[in-house]
């Protein structure tokens, strides 16, 4: 780790040990299928093997005859109960289970309650459904044809497979400076289908109280308190009756934020038989049904002048939606932040379309750490310039140098209309080509490419690169929403009567390490230890209300408000304080101290020696203080922080591949990543999240796909068939760090979970690219595309292998 | 069968795998479930002394023999090494994969007590996760082979 970290001082912060490793590392996590609820049962889900068919009959007797089952829920049970649908985020529906077809292979038909889950598995076999096969969609492409069959016949008057548009930008300026351009690039790139494959899968424990009629679900839910609110929507239960606690969570990735078939009928399961139902997915359940992500096939378009100034970007993208449209961000902005994709660079005027399709696949698209679709949009940015260097003969590196917003543009308003909070790209830039040693690799390459075309043997050797910024901390209330829910977020705040504390939030770990970077906020703003501040997350009944940890969202709205929470509390004590000290309040000075167990404390202004610590405040505060009318005798405070703006991280990344011609085998030397995600409140875990982040580029660009074939089978459906990166794949990260800090976040933090996921693939890709000398391949690289690319006859990736 | 030194006696199913015998049955929950076919290696346990993947091995064949779990590997005198490792060199994220890990290092270094990064990475190359890209475990693994050189008095 290099680099700079001014900013990043003072009490709390720095690289402290987790407080959440000491149970992992003992096996002691309590994951939801470690939950064992006295008289449990256990569900499995009835899966379609069909991508499109309509149920002509079900019939479940034979299963329901099993000696050891206890129910079996239908696609009928559940429409008696006004449950065999469910609201999307995005305002549609998906089936809970199938009643009229079956839209994707994979999609969940029935639901068997029995007493373990072998027996439970053994009674799927024993349902019988009536399927009448039809024709699938399967190519996003031609799901608007006319000859199409139509997947959503469930809604009224559908006679095509259309889910929306979507424009941003201006069209005509963009078109007045691609008409006077010098230059015009284009390509089309397809961001391929993959899945997040968190290694926990999904699961819940369903636990419903006849008596005083509660639901406490047991789930893997990234945002509980938003999974409160559609299970009181779809179950008809209400909210104050519903309990929702996350246990330890293995990994999320965006995987973990929508509601899924299998955690509602755990819940009918368990009101029916009366007793806890456990449901947790196998692996290729995981794969084939729950939120996938990207599947965009874009259009892009780069216009330069002579001197190779980027003048505007042009983009149209078809987004293949699946089967529901039940994509998880914010309700107004049906192609997420796709509209970022001007990335980091001065262009003057962009516009894009963005056409949403009905498929025979698994719903979702929002996913896998994708800052909702910036992945997409940053990937469309990195790859066209990198196509524009290469039709204009000009050096990637330098090109990007060029049209870099330069520091003194910030706060910057997008052609799109996004504003930048905060920014300093070059510095970013020239630190990772020079960790890289740029222009040595240059040389190598040169080298290698001689050598290459005179013995026709490798390795190539190539360079690739990209410039990213994200725009994570969804978001503000008036724009950004889930189901009408403002993306706002709560913390609340005890300061016990002897100086430790107790910290609520909305937000819910998969793996982030909340536990500690979340004591080590309330620990900088009061000075207490960050072992003496419980952070308390993931309960519904013992959390304020707030809408989850997605999108890298934790940290700039939940960390704000445990700030917010925390400054609220500090006056407080200033208030109890000067009444100990029998002061103006306002001749009182706060020093945080150094972290010990007395906290920070107040002393009097101009008078030497004369202090209190917030130990012997929140003492006070408790005791027999006569307080004056307004100032309570408590520490604790509440607060719901509304984010103004969102925060925009960024960063540079140098990738250097050695490609294997004869194989088309890729090994990835070398992994430079610069990120600035504002001040780090513990760079050992931010560092930690960017190498994780690293590890998905490369498996997105070498390694993951979702395929289907002609019949929309699901081709990759196991760890078998759906690869990622293991140890052998991912070099050792080598990162640094530039702090260029938020202006409206009050600790100047930025999100950073998802910046390197967003980051990487172009880096990653663009190097292969460089190294066989092709202008444009589509994601994965896998050896045999990477081969086929070299022969001039790319693969398309969405579909299967021809 | 021994789990973690103790002796067990059970009637079950010929087809019960031994990862749910011994996450459902003797409430071992420290021993995960990842993938069903072998790949992503959370479901990590050592039989007779050798790391295998607990989802595929039959309960059955695990009979007359020794399994070790994550729950053995903290002793009377506290954790072991790369347990403590892993702590040391955030070495692991939201914690899935990581008994799985903790049980191939232990086996590595047991073997191998000096191995090199590319040992390591490929000791563990039949595991899978997914938040730390590795670096770390990597690094975390070395971490716990140097101090175990050091409590021996290497040099």
């Amino acid at each position: 780790m290099t680099g700079t970290l001014e900013g990043c001082a003072g009490p709390g912060f720095g690289s402290v040990p987790r407080k959440e490793d000491g149970r992992f590392v003992r096996g002691r996590g309590r994951f939801v299928d470690d939950i064992a609820l006295p008289g449990m049962l256990h569900g499995a889900v009835l899966r379609s093997p069909y991508a499109h068919a309509r149920i002509r009959a079900v019939d479940a007797t034979a299963a329901e005859s099993h000696p050891k089952v206890r129910a079996v829920i239908t696609g009928e049970t559940l429409a008696a109960r006004g449950m065999a649908w469910m609201p999307t985020f995005s305002h549609d529906v998906a089936a809970v289970l199938a009643t009229d077809k079956v839209r994707y292979q994979g999609q969940e038909v029935a639901f068997v309650v029995a007493e373990d889950r072998y027996a439970a598995r053994d009674a799927l076999a024993l349902i019988d459904v009536d399927y009448e096969p039809l024709p699938p969609v399967v190519d996003a492409r031609l799901a608007l044809s006319p000859e199409a069959p139509v997947i959503r016949d469930d809604l009224l008057d559908r006679t095509d497979n259309h889910v929306f548009d979507w424009e941003t930008g201006d069209a005509d300026a963009t078109a007045a400076l691609f008409a006077r351009a010098a230059h015009v690039s284009e390509c089309d790139l397809v961001y391929p289908r993959v899945h997040p494959a968190p290694l926990e899968t999904c699961g819940t424990v369903a636990d419903f109280d006849r008596i005083s009629g509660k639901l406490t679900v047991h789930a893997t839910a990234q945002a509980p308190h938003a999974h409160r609110m559609l299970y009181a929507r779809i179950a008809g239960i209400p909210e104050h009756r519903i309990r929702i606690i996350a246990p330890d969570i293995g990994g999320g990735f965006g995987n973990k934020v929508g509601m899924y078939p299998g955690y509602l009928c755990a819940v009918v399961g368990s009101i029916v038989t009366g007793a806890p139902v456990k449901w947790v997915e196998d692996r290729s359940e995981n794969l084939m049904s729950t939120s996938f992500a990207r599947d965009f096939h874009m259009h892009g378009e780069i216009a330069a002048d002579a001197d190779g100034h980027i003048l505007a970007i042009r983009v149209s993208v078809l987004a293949d939606h699946g089967a529901f449209n039940a994509t998880a961000q914010p309700s107004k902005f049906p192609a997420g932040f796709f509209g970022v994709f001007t990335g980091s660079y001065d262009i003057a005027a962009a516009h894009c379309r963005v056409t949403g399709v009905y498929t025979n696949k698994a719903p979702g698209g929002v996913a896998y750490a994708c800052s909702f679709r910036v992945t997409e949009a940053v990937y469309l940015v990195e790859r066209l310039v990198d196509v524009l260097a290469r039709d204009t003969g000009r050096d990637a590196a330098e090109l990007r140098m060029a049209n870099l917003l330069t520091p003194d543009r910030f706060p910057f308003r997008s052609a799109t209309g996004w504003e930048y909070d905060s920014g300093d790209y070059p510095r970013a830039l020239r630190t990772a080509l020079e960790m890289a040693d740029y222009p040595s690799v240059r040389a190598e390459q040169k080298d290698r490419w001689a050598a290459f075309e005179r013995t026709g043997k490798g390795p190539l050797t190539g360079v690739g690169m990209s410039v990213f910024t994200e725009a994570v901390g969804a978001g503000p209330r008036r724009l950004m929403d889930i189901m009408g829910l403002g993306m706002a977020d709560g913390a609340e705040l005890r300061v016990h009567p002897t100086g430790s504390a107790v910290l609520r939030l909305s937000c819910m770990s998969q793996g982030q390490g909340h536990e500690t970077t979340f004591a080590q906020i309330v620990s900088h703003e009061l000075g207490l230890p960050v072992d003496a501040v419980e952070v308390i997350q993931g309960d519904t009944d013992n959390t304020p209300f707030g809408l989850g940890t997605y999108g890298s969202r934790s940290t700039p709205v939940s960390g704000a408000a445990a700030s917010v929470a925390a400054g609220k509390v500090r006056e407080q004590a200033r208030q109890v304080a000067a009444v100990l000290l029998e002061v103006a309040a306002d001749d009182l000075r706060w020093d945080v101290g150094t972290g010990t167990a007395d906290g920070g404390s107040f002393s009097v202004a101009g008078v030497p020696g004369v202090s209190v610590s917030l130990r012997e405040i929140a003492m006070a505060a408790h005791g027999g203080l006569d307080l004056p009318d307004g100032v309570e005798g408590q520490l604790a405070a509440s607060t719901v922080y509304n984010p103004p703006n969102l925060t925009f991280p960024f960063g540079a990344y140098v990738c250097v591949v050695d490609v294997d011609p004869g194989t088309g085998e890729v090994e990835v030397r070398r992994f430079v990543a610069v990120d600035d995600c504002g001040v780090r409140i513990n760079p050992m875990i931010v560092e930690g999240q960017i190498h994780g982040g690293l590890a998905d580029g490369i498996g997105m660009a070498l390694m993951e796909l979702v395929a289907f074939d002609d019949d929309g089978n699901h081709l990759s459906a196991s760890f078998m068939d759906y690869l990622l990166p293991t140890a052998m794949e991912c070099p050792p990260w080598e990162l640094a760090a530039t702090v260029t800090p938020s202006p409206h976040h009050p600790l100047g933090a930025k999100g950073v979970g998802e910046s390197a996921t967003v980051g990487s693939p172009p880096a990653v890709v663009n190097a292969v690219l460089d190294a066989i000398g092709v202008r444009h391949a589509d994601m994965p690289l896998t050896p045999a595309h990477v081969w086929r690319a070299l022969q001039g006859r790319p693969i398309r990736p969405d579909i299967a292998i021809r | 069968m021994t789990v973690n030194g103790v002796e067990q006696v059970r009637d079950i199913e010929p087809r019960l795998l031994l990862v749910h015998l011994l996450r459902d049955e003797l409430r071992l929950t420290g021993t995960h479930w990842g993938c069903d076919t072998s790949n992503c290696g959370a479901c990590t346990v050592w039989m007779d002394g050798l790391p295998v993947k607990s989802c595929t091995v039959l309960a059955v064949m695990a009979d007359g023999r020794s399994v070790r779990t994550v729950e053995d590997l903290e002793g009377p005198f506290g954790l072991d090494q790369v347990q403590q490792s892993f702590m040391d060199c955030h070495g692991l994220q939201c914690g899935f994969c990581t008994p799985g890990m903790l049980m191939t290092a232990r086996k590595l270094l047991d073997d191998n007590p000096d191995p090199t990064d590319t040992e390591i990475r490929e000791a563990i190359s039949g595991q899978i996760c997914r938040c730390t890209g590795y670096r770390n475990i990597v690094a975390a693994i070395r971490h716990a082979a140097d101090a175990e050189a050091a409590g021996r008095g290497d040099t």
